[in-house]
């Protein structure tokens, strides 16, 4: 497989916020919402990231974004380090990368049209002028199958679905490179769900964009991604191609994930592996291996030591003890641990 | 609804020809409109449709707990037992709930009260509908912890909701909602607000407690791969009205109704690859507006002149099988 050059790579990155619960505002101990990110995304692919909530997948994307400033780590565009870059500079950064939210309620302000919504970043950016700018946006609408009188409409009038589409439609609105969609179908019904994944699809072989697509729902996850990393308490488990992270989980967090998605066809069910206990509190991140407490394979060793994610051959990065290639780490004891390499 | 060939006996829960209308400034929203379905003991019957399709109003109106005004039960019937709930007074209705029937809801922090711990909660909703002592009751609320898998239960009874997560919130509901050994436990999306892997655990809670206590559940939720796993019938909910209804496995084998089949080819599948997901195209219909005819036409691919004049009948297409399709029935 050739290795092109990344569109955008994070080293690092770590993102802590402080809980401040004494009155004087004293700092009594640390979220570790985003624990060290390493991850490439190459042009024009599409990178899955799914995880539980709480591991950390919005705060990865709005870090991308710089929505919020990392803790540490480095974030680079097309080459360029973009993590301390400041006011004018980024601005122009800002315009390559957008980003789709979730909750397509609060994210349109009530007050404007959609056309305001649509044309304030062709404006900020100066893509077009005067008359010009309408008729962006009316192509814009159209690209994402809204009638052209949306334009002179309000956000309240539209479904969750066609509001979604004004968010995608203002997103495009700057022509970018790179578009972090976090949780862009899961406020949305099964039937519209498919519409919007559809679109997203279409828009991004038209456009050659490239997207981190973010999300819970495994399934949706995996329909529109190349690759896909799981991610679990701030840190990546497992990332690998879809197709080999879905045939084939590694980590044992990937698996019991898997396994736990109800499907309703009865012949393609996996045996169900029921986690034990909940997600820990990420202001108090267990020792070790961040799993250790609810996984079914662990050894002493995952009380102590930290996996890092280590790459097991054939594009596949597992955070995992127990799936090291055999030369760099002490083999495992465990008989049912496998030995995962080629 | 003929009962099926598995069930001989007098069904549990009757709805039949249910309708509850919303009367709001602008217009009636015929939330649920003629909905009718039985369920038998220790059955799971799952009732599936999308946001706005009426399946949480249907809920409501067995509890009697749709709000009025706006909402208002119009006509039909709910029987349990052979009892009509829609005759009883707001007294008689209390002793029902609880005791007969009991629901959960999908939002555990919502539902549960901040400032009282959730020992006392289980323990007013025993007192409310037994007659028992404070002590007993606390004791009946220790004891319904730990059999919904709660660690430590004496000390999480004297614990409030925002101490516990989103899973163990959840277990709580459901141990208030079986607290008085209800024959019928509606559950409203039970998991939605959960994690995956935290709604398998509860997924395989309510299974056991199922198993354990025989009660029948009327399991409410949008999520067809919750519905393909944990219940044995299933009736598909479609802008107020049920358009389908089967035994889970065949309902998912051979769906009859178009709406029915878009649903199903509309979610990615976790090991297939498709180029594209096949859509349902347009949006529910409002319900204050809902077209003469089928509700479904707007959106359906076989939809002819007939289709438009005459709302279909759920007829039986199969053994056991109900459709609402002019198309299907044919």
């Amino acid at each position: 497989m050739a290795e092109p050059t990344p569109l955008l790579t994070t080293v690092g990155l770590t993102k802590h916020f402080a809980v401040n619960k004494s009155r004087w505002g004293k700092e009594i101990g640390q979220v570790r919402a985003v624990d060290g990110i390493s991850l490439a995304v190459h042009s024009g692919e599409t990178l899955g990231i799914v995880g539980e909530s709480g591991c950390g997948k919005t705060t990865l994307g709005r870090l991308i974004l710089r929505l919020i400033e990392p803790t540490s780590g480095q974030i680079s565009f097309a080459g360029t380090n973009i993590s301390d870059m400041s006011g004018v500079k980024m601005r122009a950064i800002r315009r390559k990368i957008q980003i789709i939210f979730q909750d397509p309620y609060s994210s349109l302000n009530p007050r404007m049209t959609v056309h305001k919504i649509v044309a304030q970043g062709i404006v900020t950016h100066g893509l077009a002028k005067g008359k010009a700018v309408g008729e962006r946006v009316a192509q814009l609408l159209e690209m994402v199958g809204l009638p052209a009188n949306a334009a002179r409409r309000y956000p309240h009038e539209f479904s969750g679905g066609q509001r979604q589409r004004i968010g995608i439609a203002r997103a495009l609105a700057v022509e970018p490179e790179f578009i972090v969609a976090d949780e862009p179908v899961s406020a949305l019904d099964v039937s519209v769900q498919a519409q919007i994944v559809n679109l997203l699809q279409d828009i991004q072989s038209e456009m050659g964009l490239t997207f981190m697509f973010i999300a819970h729902d495994l399934s949706v996850v995996r329909h529109i991604s190349d690759r896909v990393a799981v991610m679990y308490l701030g840190k990546i488990v497992e990332l690998a191609s879809k197709e080999a992270l879905y045939s084939d989980p590694s980590h044992p967090y990937t698996r019991a994930l898997l396994s736990a998605v109800p499907v309703t066809n009865p012949k393609k069910r996996r045996e169900r592996i029921i986690l034990t206990g909940d997600i820990p509190n990420p202001a108090d991140i267990p020792s070790g291996c961040p799993f250790h407490p609810r996984c079914a394979e662990r050894q002493v060793q995952c009380e102590t030591t930290v996996p890092q994610l280590t790459d097991i051959g054939d594009g596949r990065q597992v955070a995992c003890l127990l799936r090291q290639p055999a030369a760099s780490s002490p083999p495992a004891k465990s008989p049912q641990a496998k030995e995962e390499q080629d | 609804m003929p009962p099926s060939e598995t069930a001989g006996s007098t069904p549990l829960l009757e709805v039949d020809d249910l309708r509850t209308y919303f009367h709001t400034r602008t217009g009636v929203a015929k939330a649920v409109d003629g909905v009718s379905f039985d369920l038998t003991a220790a059955e799971t019957l799952g009732l599936v449709g999308e946001s706005g399709c009426g399946k949480s109003v249907t809920a409501l109106s067995i509890m009697r707990l749709v709000s009025d005004p706006p909402g208002k039960i119009e006509g039909g019937a709910i029987r349990i037992n052979g009892r009509e709930l829609l005759d009883l007074s707001d007294d008689e209705m209390c002793a029902v709930r609880g005791n007969d029937v009991a629901m959960i809801f999908q939002e555990p922090m919502t539902s549960l009260n901040p400032v009282i711990t959730c020992g006392r909660q289980i323990a007013e909703a025993v007192e409310l509908h037994q007659d028992v002592s404070r002590s007993e009751a606390h004791n009946r609320a220790v004891e319904m912890l730990r059999l919904v898998g709660i660690a430590a239960p004496e000390q999480r009874a004297n614990e409030y909701p925002h101490q516990l997560s989103g899973g163990m919130r959840q277990r709580v509901m459901i141990a208030m909602g079986l607290s008085c050994n209800p024959q019928i436990l509606i559950a409203d999306e039970p998991t939605t607000a959960l994690d995956v892997t935290v709604q398998a655990q509860i997924m395989e809670l309510l299974q056991r407690l199922q198993e354990e206590l025989g009660m029948a559940i009327l399991l409410i939720t949008h999520d067809l791969g919750v519905v393909a796993e944990t219940t044995d019938r299933a009736a598909v909910m479609y802008a107020g009205g049920i358009v389908e209804s089967a035994a889970t496995e065949m309902l998912f084998a051979n769906p009859r109704h178009p709406y029915t089949q878009g649903l199903i080819r509309s979610i990615p599948e976790l090991d297939t690859d498709q180029t594209r997901l096949d859509i349902i195209p347009g949006t529910v219909p409002d319900l204050r507006r809902l077209p003469v005819g089928c509700r479904f036409q707007s959106r359906c691919p076989l939809v002819d002149e007939h289709c438009r004049e005459a709302a279909p009948p759920l007829v039986e297409t199969d053994e056991g099988h109900q459709t609402a399709c002019w198309k299907a029935n044919g």
